[in-house]
């Protein structure tokens, strides 16, 4: 069995980087991928039908035969145009007029460039927050900074800028303030009663944590919110009057630190044994220990279930529609109260559904990036 | 224990105290506040006021109700009614949905992952309350009465609701579903008896002839025997509305339909993941011994992903339930709008939110306790 | 098909049906051509070890014979049945073709007895007690009866890679294909593993390892075939194919695995 013809080895065969059209290129995709079993054939045509339907419908409502503007009429807006294409095309005149006051509430109109720049340094401070070289110390000086630099432009009051009370605020900067204020306060909160609920040391504190948590994660946001508008009156003394955005930003505090401590429990119990007793190992007492070790390892795995709750907080601000606080979503009910508009409300939906789909989505590509990154690290 | 500060139980019990004294301190003071504004705006405190007609109109009510007999007590009973109502259905659609989302997100097929895909991330970025009013909206466009949407005749959609035929139960009816009973236990026998052959001889007989015969055959036998009534009570247009048959009202298609569509999102992300945690070592291993793909999912794969997907799952039940609280921004009457009214009208704001409270923390108590006896239960055994 | 000669071992029968005979397979991931006119023939009772650097293919063409993976181009004959899509065929020749995974992939909420008869009850429809009995002969043969009613979980390395070489021998295959079975063990328990593959090879199975145990390949191969980059580059007895590499990427490869003994 010889193999002198093989002496320095077969013939290498030569490689063939392009594969028979049978198993790739177009018409090989599409035969996996589409058309792979007559069932999987069918769906395909039944999806496609329908897809294309559907983009066509909505092309031809919202862009081929909407309405953009109307003219102003003796009594307002004259929407007869409008009327005239009802069900066929969309009526965007709604949006072009109603825009600001959407976007904005009952703020004065002059001073709308305040909240906007509001608007601008709160994703601002996302972006800021969402990048990695500032997870230090200092990030919490930004916070602070950008928090209070808000309330000042917000209020107005000094530097030549208009008092606005907070009944006039409304709209997009409403419920970014609502969801980050609320996330900033109830961090710290959340931190206490996650690391006070995984003491075994002081039981009656573990025990006081463990029903604070139990009980706000068990009852809905509109139960709290209830509480926060119709009870914290009753909790105050004679003449102490909260108002009512600081009373749902109480409510909202509350109810984010029940589960942010949650995530930060989670992030706790995964941190290896070894980093708390390596730290015992060196003496270093209680505070310090949670303060340099335990805590910025834990804090950093859950980022991205934190971004995920800070998420739903972002889209529970709606719910301050039901005791009648401005935030975005009311903003845009109100604008279809007036009679003129009533009928256009899908148009306005649609609005808002774009807002926070654009917040939203791009957090959440953000928090599932980070995840994939962050694993791939810590799986190295 | 020694009183000085470097005995550890000592400061234990020192900070324990001053906790618990601040919190308590606290709450006395919000009490105390809240007894002198009470009597200060003469509120009654106390639920005596369950006891009181209570004069609120209830469109939808599971058993029976009139506002000017029955108590406000009564009133949160239906409220109680309607909100587990609209879970249990919410949740058992949504989970079919989902879980058929779930597994389409999976799919060979491009063109299903990929829809199935947008459909999960758009709902899950857009607050539920919008989608609850914007299918709300979208049923107020339907037609009036008369010119409602006709399927068959026997269901109308129109602005006022769903009108469906029903079927006039008599007794014939009763014994058919008595036999469905029995059907179902005679099945859930002969699986039994299935298994017990297959561990004998190998051969495992047949279950679906069985069912089928006593799930179906048997119970039509029973109600043909009996004289096969079949009466419907169909809705009969009467000037501007329609009378007679099943009235669902819009507002609870909405929130049904709402619930269902934005909790099914998320359960599709769950059923998707519980089954990618398999790995894919499981799937190749059960192929290599030769298992058929119906019995490597029955016997290798969903065990295993069902470990993953019932705990999150169930919060999402949770969710659900507490989303449909949303209904008193829709109208729809369930446990928050009922009470809501109540505390409107009788000014007894922290008996209203306490019994709104109490009756979450029943629900979601109870689902918890579940969770942790079911993961006690089927914990994979390890070193 | 002259190269089937040298293909075939020395003392093997060329007259009876060939266990495995793959034919100018060629295999692409998207446009990367992963297996190149891969030619083998493999004989009843015969023991062949793959081996070669990582990315040579070895582990994908032994996942092409019972099609954990599908070749675009060429035959797979399995004892005389080809391989296609066609799912009888399939079923056929997987209830021939037992495999053992480098991740073990033991079911884990199955007890050790039950991963062992899941198959052949649901597979061969074999009644409980005499698969039960089956499966207790073959965890005696790799001398672990007594951990039946455990779960994975609670075994070590080497006792679960040893109930997952049990659980497909209690499919009666005529054929068995390791991929790496060793490469996730800890040391010390990679001897037992081999204890087990020699006692195998011993009582007489067509084998087909991919490995870098040399000394497994050995003592019990009747021949080593070398590959590199999606083809086969080298193949003959094991004394030959160490003492006297042929070929330059040989000889390279040698090299290096030896460095680190």
């Amino acid at each position: 069995m010889s193999q002198s013809a093989a002496a320095s080895g077969p013939v290498p065969v030569p490689s063939r980087d392009q594969p028979p059209a049978s198993v790739y290129g177009p018409w090989a995709w599409l035969r996996a991928n589409l058309f792979s079993s007559w069932w999987s054939t069918a769906l395909s045509l039944l999806l496609g039908y329908l897809i294309l339907r559907g983009a066509w419908g909505f092309f031809s409502w919202g862009i081929l035969h909407a309405v953009w503007t109307v003219p102003d009429g003796a009594n307002g807006p004259d929407t007869a145009a409008c009327q005239a294409v009802k069900g066929v095309g969309a009526c965007w005149a709604v949006v072009e007029e109603k825009f600001r006051f959407i976007i904005f509430g009952r703020y004065p109109y002059e001073s709308q460039w305040r909240p906007a720049l509001c608007v601008a340094i709160f994703i601002g401070l996302y972006i800021i927050s969402s990048m990695r070289r500032f997870w230090r110390l200092k990030l919490l000086y930004i916070w602070i900074a950008a928090l209070i630099v808000i309330g000042v432009l917000m209020w107005g009051g000094i530097l030549g800028m208009e008092y606005v009370p907070q009944d006039s605020w409304g709209g997009l900067p409403i419920t970014l303030i609502l969801s980050t204020f609320g996330l900033a306060f109830a961090f710290p909160l959340a931190v206490a009663v996650a690391l006070g609920r995984r003491s075994t040391k002081l039981p009656a504190v573990k025990m006081l944590c463990v029903l604070y948590v139990e009980l706000i994660r068990g009852v809905p946001l509109i139960s709290l919110l209830f509480m926060a508008s119709v009870m914290f009156p009753l909790f105050m003394p004679e003449g102490v009057n909260i108002d009512k955005l600081l009373r749902a930003q109480i409510a909202f505090i509350l109810f984010a630190g029940a589960y942010l401590a949650e995530v930060v429990r989670g992030g706790l119990q995964s941190l290896p044994k070894g980093q708390g007793e390596a730290a015992d190992a060196l003496g270093l007492p209680y505070w310090q220990k949670t303060g340099f070790i335990i805590l910025p390892q834990a804090l950093r795995m859950v980022i991205p279930p934190l971004v995920n709750t800070f998420i739903g907080f972002f889209k529970d601000t709606s719910l301050v529609l039901i005791i009648g606080i401005m935030d975005l979503l009311t903003a845009g009910k109100t604008a279809l109260a007036e009679p003129v508009w009533q009928a256009y409300s899908a148009e306005v939906y649609i609005l808002l559904a774009v807002i926070y789909f654009c917040f939203c989505y791009s957090m959440s590509r953000y928090s599932r990036n980070l995840e994939r990154l962050l694993s791939r690290n810590r799986n190295r | 224990m020694q009183l000085r500060w470097s005995d550890p139980t000592f400061r234990a019990v020192f900070w324990q105290v001053v906790v618990v004294g601040i919190v308590v301190a606290i709450v006395w003071y919000l009490v105390s506040n809240t007894n002198r504004n009470l009597a200060a705006r003469r509120i009654a405190t106390g639920f005596g006021f369950l006891s009181r007609t209570a004069g609120i109109p209830i469109g939808e009510h599971l058993i029976s109700y009139d506002p000017a007999v029955n108590t406000y007590g009564r009133a949160m009973i239906i409220g109680v009614l309607n909100t587990l109502q609209v879970s249990i259905v919410g949740i058992i659609l949504a989970t079919i949905l989902g879980t058929l989302i779930g597994i389409g997100r999976l799919s060979k097929n491009w063109l299903v992952a990929r829809v199935t895909a947008i459909y999960v991330e758009t709902l899950r970025d857009i607050p539920v309350l919008l989608q609850l009013l914007f299918w709300y909206t979208l049923l107020q466009a339907l037609p009036a009465p008369r010119n409602s949407f006709n399927l068959f005749g026997h269901i109308y959609a129109n602005i006022r609701g769903l009108r469906m035929s029903t079927l006039v139960i008599e007794e014939a009816h009763l014994w058919a579903l008595l036999a469905f009973g029995f059907g179902i236990i005679g099945t859930g026998l002969w699986g039994r008896y299935a298994a017990q052959k297959q561990a004998e001889t190998g051969i495992r007989p047949k279950t679906w002839p069985v069912a089928l015969g006593l799930l179906i055959a048997l119970p039509a036998i029973v109600w043909a025997a009996l004289g096969a009534p079949f009466k419907l009570d169909q809705p009969v247009l009467r000037g501007f509305n329609f009378s007679g048959g099943l009235l669902i009202s819009p507002e609870y298609v909405a929130l049904t339909l709402g619930l269902v569509v934005y909790t099914s999102s998320y359960i599709a992300e769950i059923v998707r993941s519980g089954i990618q945690s398999v790995p894919r070592g499981q799937w190749e291993a059960a192929n290599a011994l030769g298992l058929r793909g119906g019995t490597v999912m029955r016997r290798v794969i969903l065990p295993q992903a069902l470990r993953v997907i019932i705990p999150p799952m169930t919060s999402q039940y949770l969710n659900l339930t507490k989303n449909s609280s949303l209904a008193v921004a829709i109208g729809f009457q369930d446990i928050v709008s009922i009470a809501n009214t109540t505390l409107n009208q009788t000014g007894q704001a922290i008996e209203g939110i306490a019994i709104i409270m109490a009756v979450y923390l029943t629900i979601s108590l109870s689902i918890s306790l579940f969770m942790n006896w079911y993961n006690a239960r089927i914990a994979l055994v390890e070193r | 098909m002259s190269a089937t000669a040298e293909m075939i071992a020395p003392g093997h029968n060329s007259g009876e049906t060939p266990a495995i005979v793959l034919d100018k397979v060629n295999k692409w991931y998207g446009t990367m051509h992963v297996l190149r006119d891969v030619t083998m023939t493999i004989a009843q009772k015969e023991k062949v070890v793959i081996c070669g650097p990582s990315g040579s293919g070895k582990s994908t063409t032994i996942r092409c014979i019972n099609r954990l993976e599908s070749h675009q181009e060429g035959r797979i004959l399995v004892d005389g049945t080809e391989l296609t899509d066609d799912t009888r065929s399939l079923d056929t020749i997987r209830r021939e073709v037992g495999m053992v995974f480098q991740s073990f992939n033991l079911f884990p909420h199955l007890t050790i007895l039950d991963n062992l008869t899941l198959a052949p009850i649901w597979v061969r429809k074999m009644p409980k007690a005499e698969a039960e009995e089956l499966a207790m002969g073959y965890l005696k043969r790799v001398k672990i009866p007594e951990q039946a009613k455990k779960f994975p979980g609670q075994l070590s390395g080497g006792q679960q890679q040893r109930v997952a070489i049990a659980r497909a021998l209690c499919m009666k295959p005529k054929i068995m294909l390791f991929d790496e079975p060793t490469s996730a063990l800890d040391p010390e328990m990679i001897k037992e593993v081999l204890d087990v593959m020699i006692e195998l090879a011993e009582s007489g199975m067509t084998m087909v390892c991919v490995t870098h145990e040399m000394g497994f390949a050995r003592q019990v191969a009747d021949r080593v075939v070398f590959m590199d980059r999606g083809e086969i580059v080298e193949s003959g007895a094991p004394t030959r194919m160490f003492e006297d590499p042929q070929t330059d990427r040989l000889k390279l490869f040698l090299s290096q695995i030896l460095r680190g003994h």
